[in-house]
């Protein structure tokens, strides 16, 4: 494994660590893009490049502004650290915790005890963004359709949702 | 250990993260952000796979890889407007005080 490889991995675990770990939401909300960044660099060093970029303006251009914002919109929710009720992490944090490392301990022996089965096919796939656009038009046109209704349903009831409702009372 | 071994690892790494994150953090944005974390390294496994298994001019990991994320974004939408909207009727965005459906 290349250098880059190791970088890339170390910069997004410790960004996942950091959106955890951290107690201002604010900063939460910072780590967790750098975490998506890097995943969007890993799918760079897997010749990727659409699903690459795709990751970059679909979670750093969209889902990180949308975090920011509620985060700040329900600002007013946070009490101080110092109140019982100002607590970062849950009353069973450690059964969240244990239950977080079985499933890593579990999939890493997966991963491990099936090393040698895993196919590890070297030559680099010749896939441009053409043969993606024909595949999406072509074979997987009607996902394609159903992903574009589904999109269309959750802005349509993400509006509905956040809509300030007067008339209910 | 072999390249797909190594990101599979990486990517098992995460959805432990993105798992602990969501079940021990109280705030209800937190959790989604945990989510969204395990979705992320389910993705990595789809490309890696996509990348190291054979025959990647079918695309099909590729295709699972952007449809889930067409998904997890769809997901992230409705989610944070269902958080705001609990908390412009609760005041809050803990967890543990979210304990009844009637508004």
């Amino acid at each position: 494994m290349s250098p880059i490889f190791y970088l890339l991995a170390a910069i997004t675990v410790a960004g996942g660590l950091a959106t955890v770990l951290l107690k201002n939401l604010v900063h939460c909300a910072l780590a967790v893009t750098i975490a998506f960044l890097g995943l969007a660099l890993l799918f760079l060093s897997l010749d990727a490049q659409f699903a690459g970029f795709v990751q970059i303006l679909v979670y750093i251009g969209a889902v990180a502004i949308l975090v920011v914002f509620a985060i700040l919109l329900t600002r007013e929710a946070e009490v101080p650290e110092s109140s019982p009720a100002g607590r970062v992490f849950s009353k069973t944090w450690l059964t969240g915790l244990v239950i977080a490392a079985a499933v890593f301990a579990m999939l890493g022996w997966a991963v491990l005890q099936s090393a040698q089965a895993l196919p590890n096919e070297t030559a680099m796939p010749a896939v441009s963004v053409r043969d993606i656009g024909n595949a999406l038009v072509g074979r997987y046109v009607l996902p394609l359709e159903i992903v574009a209704l589904l999109l269309t349903a959750a802005t349509i009831g993400a509006v509905i949702v956040a809509m300030h409702e007067k008339e209910a009372k | 250990m072999t390249p797909l071994a190594a990101y599979l690892m990486v990517a098992a790494l995460l959805f432990a993260i993105g798992l602990a994150g969501a079940l021990t953090r109280r705030n209800a944005i937190l959790v989604l952000i945990g989510i969204e974390l395990m979705l992320n390294a389910a993705n990595l496994n789809l490309i890696a796979f996509w990348r190291y298994g054979p025959h990647p001019e079918l695309l099909t990991g590729m295709m699972f890889a952007i449809f889930s994320i067409a998904v997890a974004a769809a997901e992230a939408a409705v989610g944070l407007g269902l958080v705001i909207s609990i908390y412009r009727h609760a005041r809050t965005t803990d967890l543990e005080q979210m304990n009844r459906m009637k508004g």
